[in-house]
């Protein structure tokens, strides 16, 4: 099956810390991969070396066949990687579909026009469509500072998904979300993003979740892959349990 | 643009008060010519705070556009007035485009402190010029305005006073739209995170440097302004004190409305006129508890005034037409 996303040999090294070590993974097209750890194991370092935000200090990273491992977070968010963050980055002055109108300003491939109205027409029909998938078509017009944790979570996603990407990162896309809804968020997050971004990388540490929305599952443990493969063996592998699910016995 | 007064009321705005011109006292005329150029260059310091970064060397691309006109006009006798606010526009404009893609990788304080620092040395290098007249500086001829040659003094106040409140007025009306657009949207998405901006595929350098050198062509503009009211230019265009009282301006009015900064320009000049007349060795003091005064009680700007009771009027579930609440009302 052909590989969206190939990283070979990936190093970082924060001084001491060995954030990732010799890492390999081939990624397939339409995948839903859950990347899993411990704190401090390297997935967040892992996902920042794909967006551009680190730069490797060796090995390679190519997505569909083009080398992204040197070039920044706007040339990489342009070649088809977006991502949604841990604690949701928005503009909270600004309301949930002006969010979504500055990311699909980012589509445009001239300069950001002077005149031309940031909610146009197109624009603002653009942002209504994707808060509407997310079930926050009332919710447009508030500014992210009075809505919810879990809202503004979604709103992040809505915003990496405005590209289209070949690849979708989400950083614990139901961290903050409460245990009842967490699944019900999980179905909105899948539906919504289906038709838009085929490959999903998901970091994850709520093995619920993890053992029911991932296809494969990438435990890491002090920068390396501990263990590969789908959900049923690798949350079943003694050292995964020991090191990252904590459950060994 | 559902918020806001329409371009066209805005023009008929701008018309209006250049014709309350004729009703002036002589007096308020060149205090209102001296608001407006103000105005113009705090407006574009307001248009780059919009990215979050402050300029404090604005005074930078005023005495560019000062001395720019002052040259040309020397040389080539070029002294109509719209023609010659044009050139100094141009001048600021250039500098800002040279200027801005290097300083845009900088921010806050950084940024604020190197057009400080640009300022400065474009100030020592005037002063230490003897063919540009050094600290003295050298004089201008009176403007004139297509062909017409103003004799009477208080048809050529006239005259200066209506070419400074179209320009600033026609730069008003275009602030307004481009705080509408896209790029004024995205500028205040730079503001309060550009590196989610750079993970949208979107260049928040750019952005800052776009904003930057219309500051430029405004500050420019505004000096060209300056120097025809005073026919007379200086390094002190360029010295930080200048800098500083634009960005007075700017402090005062906010960012949230355009029609701030006039008001702000125009408050502060009748402040400064009015305190340094009555209380002539102690009126730095007057102007400092006066902004003391709005930044305690008006911490978003004198815009704040009607912006604030325009989002009063808005139900908090209804469908909000925020534009007003980002500083595109007039």
């Amino acid at each position: 099956m052909k590989s969206v996303l190939s990283v070979r040999g990936l190093n970082k090294r924060f001084g001491a810390v060995v954030a990732a070590d010799a890492l390999s993974l081939d990624i397939a097209a339409n995948q839903r991969v859950s990347l899993i750890g411990a704190n401090g194991a390297g997935k967040t370092t892992f996902v920042n070396m794909i967006t551009g935000y680190l730069k490797p200090d060796s090995g390679s990273i190519a997505l569909d066949g083009v080398d992204i491992g040197r070039r920044s977070p706007r040339n990489v968010a342009r070649l088809g990687v977006s991502r949604s963050f841990q604690i949701p980055q928005l503009f909270i002055e600004l309301t949930a579909a002006e969010n979504l109108a500055v990311a699909v300003s980012g589509m445009r491939t001239r300069s950001l026009s002077l005149h031309s109205p940031a909610e146009a027409q197109g624009r603002r029909d653009k942002a209504l469509e994707l808060l509407e998938r997310f079930g926050l078509a009332d919710q447009a017009d508030r500014p992210i500072s009075e809505l919810a944790g879990g809202v503004r979570k979604l709103v992040d996603i809505a915003m990496a998904l405005v590209r289209r990407p070949k690849l979708l990162l989400l950083d614990e896309p139901t961290s903050g979300v409460s245990a009842e809804e967490k699944f019900a968020t999980m179905d909105r997050v899948i539906r919504a993003v289906a038709p838009d971004a085929a490959t999903l990388v998901f970091v994850e540490h709520d093995m619920e979740i993890v053992s029911r929305y991932a296809d494969r599952v990438v435990a890491f443990y002090q920068g390396r892959i501990l263990a590969d493969g789908d959900p049923h063996n690798v949350l079943r592998d003694p050292e995964v349990r020991r090191y990252v699910t904590g459950s060994a016995r | 643009m559902k918020q806001g007064l329409h371009p066209l009321v805005m023009i008929l705005l701008v018309v209006a008060a250049t014709l309350f011109g004729r009703v002036l006292p002589t007096w308020t005329l060149s205090l209102a010519t001296v608001a407006a150029s103000n105005a113009l260059i705090a407006l574009g310091i307001v248009v780059l705070a919009r990215t979050g970064n402050v300029s404090f060397g604005q005074g930078l691309f005023f005495a560019a556009g000062g001395y720019g006109v002052a040259l040309i006009a020397n040389a080539w006798g070029i002294t109509d007035a719209v023609a010659q606010m044009l050139i100094g526009a141009v001048c600021g404009g250039l500098l800002g485009l040279v200027i801005g893609p290097l300083i845009a990788r900088y921010s806050g304080i950084f940024f604020g402190m190197l057009t400080l620092a640009l300022s400065m040395v474009l100030y020592g290098a005037l002063v230490k010029s003897t063919a540009l007249g050094g600290s003295d500086g050298f004089n201008v001829g009176r403007p004139s305005l297509f062909g017409m040659i103003f004799a009477d003094p208080r048809e050529a106040d006239f005259m200066l006073y209506a070419v400074s409140v179209v320009t600033t007025g026609l730069a008003g009306i275009g602030a307004t739209i481009l705080f509408r657009s896209e790029l004024g949207l995205t500028s205040l998405a730079v503001r309060e995170n550009n590196l989610r901006v750079e993970y949208l595929g979107i260049s928040a350098n750019r952005v800052i440097t776009l904003n930057f050198v219309i500051a430029a062509i405004f500050a420019g503009a505004s000096g060209a302004l300056a120097l025809m009211a005073q026919r007379h230019i200086d390094p002190q265009f360029a010295y930080w004190t200048t800098s500083g009282e634009f960005v007075f301006v700017a402090v005062l009015s906010g960012y949230q409305s355009v029609a701030a900064v006039f008001v702000a320009s125009l408050a502060l000049e009748l402040v400064r006129s009015f305190s340094n007349l009555y209380l002539p060795n102690t009126w730095q003091l007057v102007l400092g508890v006066f902004l003391l005064g709005v930044i305690l009680f008006l911490p978003r700007g004198i815009g704040s005034l009607w912006i604030r009771d325009r989002r009063k009027t808005i139900k908090p579930a209804a469908a909000t037409p925020v534009a007003a609440k980002k500083g595109v009302a007039l």
